[in-house]
């Protein structure tokens, strides 16, 4: 029942301290003033200068409520329940204590329990806080990734869709020329028919002439199927071609008539 | 220098972590427990002594050179190195209760320190500052934290017994201690650092 009360509260509060500060509203990043209502309450309980063993509850939890009142809270419901609890421990002090009653518990007594033990934490906080800074003040070995970061932006993965993919594809294809294609039919000379006709001619004749195994109406593939049979009857030393003078027609003879 | 000096300075050069002395033996299987700690002793000294700009620090059951700090400035404004963030209150706050109370479980914390802790725990387990030691007793089985060696380091601590012990915190608070309240003080403090307790009641 109490805890869907306090829940409902936050939004109560927050529009309060919007009120307060109206040229804020937006984005605000602000580190809490307390780090939690112990924090708080025992901050009271210094700029008080009360005793921790004997609060003036009455005054402290008004002052808490002051406090929580003009303060941006993320995790109000929290300081709301202890403000609840203050409240019920103020109550409970108000209540007349039966005369002679030795084992009167304090109502106060797990609050403050709950306060030194706090107390301590903080204590070690600063004890933290200060070999912490201590060892920030320290560079080891490790603390090199400043660079490593640069070169990571750079690396980052390429992204793209299928669309951007075709379009690049279809850019690079219309800037290529259209390739021109030949046919070309592949025609072999007949260099072993042209040496076995040149035989036949040298067969006859000692000595003969260029146009004497050339005819006049030669295609050229036939004119160099005769040069290359011509080269290679002269390797093989079957005949000897000679030329006069220069540009003046071949003479081809024949040594093994000689 | 010794040779073996100049071993393990060049070892703890070459490492971004602190090395055990155990390993730091190891580099040099003829080495005695007893040759390490000195050859440690004479690089720490020579650091010292001839004015470095590193010096040896024990850290977390190791050894680490790190720089000094007069230099922090100068090499953060050079951008050479950046200085790690600090850790907020409230996670200082729930680092020092694991701390003196692992292993504990998330509800204790919050007891402690009357707000929620479960963000904070687990970024403080994603910094690896913290971790899941195993689980409690009691209902839902709860996950327990402890402190990680990288705490240690954090902090620039050897082990947890450097932490002040509790007889040494709340100075100004103990005088005015009554009789009627000797559970002010937590109960569940490690073995070692309980111990001064029962003599300052």
């Amino acid at each position: 029942m109490t805890a869907v009360q306090i829940r409902s509260e936050p939004a109560l509060l927050h529009k309060h301290t919007g009120d307060d500060s109206g040229e804020h509203v937006g984005f605000i990043v602000e580190l809490p003033e307390f780090s939690g209502p112990l924090d708080l309450l025992l901050s009271l309980i210094r700029d008080e200068q009360v005793d921790i063993y004997d609060i003036p509850i009455a005054r402290i939890a008004e002052q808490f409520l002051a406090r929580i009142h003009g303060m941006r809270i993320d995790d109000a419901a929290e300081y709301l329940e202890m403000a609840a609890r203050l409240l019920r421990i103020k109550a409970q002090m108000l209540l007349p204590r039966p005369e002679g009653m030795e084992a009167w518990e304090d109502p106060r007594a797990e609050l403050v329990r709950r306060l030194l033990e706090y107390q301590q934490v903080r204590e070690v906080v600063d004890v933290l806080e200060r070999l912490g800074d201590d060892r920030r003040n320290r560079f080891a070995r490790s603390y090199v990734q400043v660079q490593d970061e640069a070169v990571d932006r750079d690396d980052r993965p390429f992204a793209a869709t299928l669309a951007d993919l075709f379009a690049a594809v279809d850019r690079v294809l219309r800037q290529a020329t259209r390739p021109i294609i030949h046919d070309v039919i592949p025609r072999a000379l007949d260099v072993d028919g042209a040496m076995r006709s040149i035989r036949a001619v040298m067969a006859l004749r000692a000595r003969a002439r260029w146009s004497d195994i050339v005819s006049r109406d030669a295609e050229p593939w036939q004119i160099l199927s005769v040069l290359l049979a011509l080269l290679e009857l002269a390797k093989s030393g079957e005949l000897r071609i000679a030329q006069p003078k220069p540009f003046a027609s071949m003479e081809l003879s024949c040594d093994t008539a000689s | 220098m010794t040779p073996l000096a100049r071993l393990l300075e060049a070892a703890l050069f070459a490492s971004a972590r602190p090395i055990p002395s155990e390993t730091l033996g190891q580099l040099d299987p003829e080495s005695t427990p007893a040759g390490v700690d000195a050859a440690l002793e004479e690089i720490r000294e020579r650091y010292d002594n001839e004015g470095h700009g590193v010096e040896l620090v024990a850290v977390s059951d190791g050894w680490q050179i790190l720089t000094r700090p007069e230099y922090t400035e100068a090499i953060e404004r050079a951008q050479l190195a950046a200085r790690p963030q600090r850790l907020s209150g409230a996670a200082l706050e729930t680092l020092a209760i694991v701390a003196y109370r692992q292993p504990i479980g998330r509800l204790e914390i919050e007891d402690i320190r009357g707000v929620g802790a479960g963000a904070i725990l687990k970024s403080l387990q994603e910094r690896g500052l913290v971790d899941v030691t195993g689980r409690g007793e009691g209902m839902g089985r709860p996950l327990l934290y402890g402190t990680t060696p990288l705490f240690l380091e954090h902090f620039a601590l050897r082990h947890l017994g450097e932490l002040p012990r509790a007889d040494e915190l709340a100075v100004a608070l103990r005088p005015a201690l009554p009789q009627a309240l000797p559970q002010a003080l937590p109960q569940a403090l490690p073995q070692a650092l309980r111990q001064p307790l029962s003599r300052a009641s």
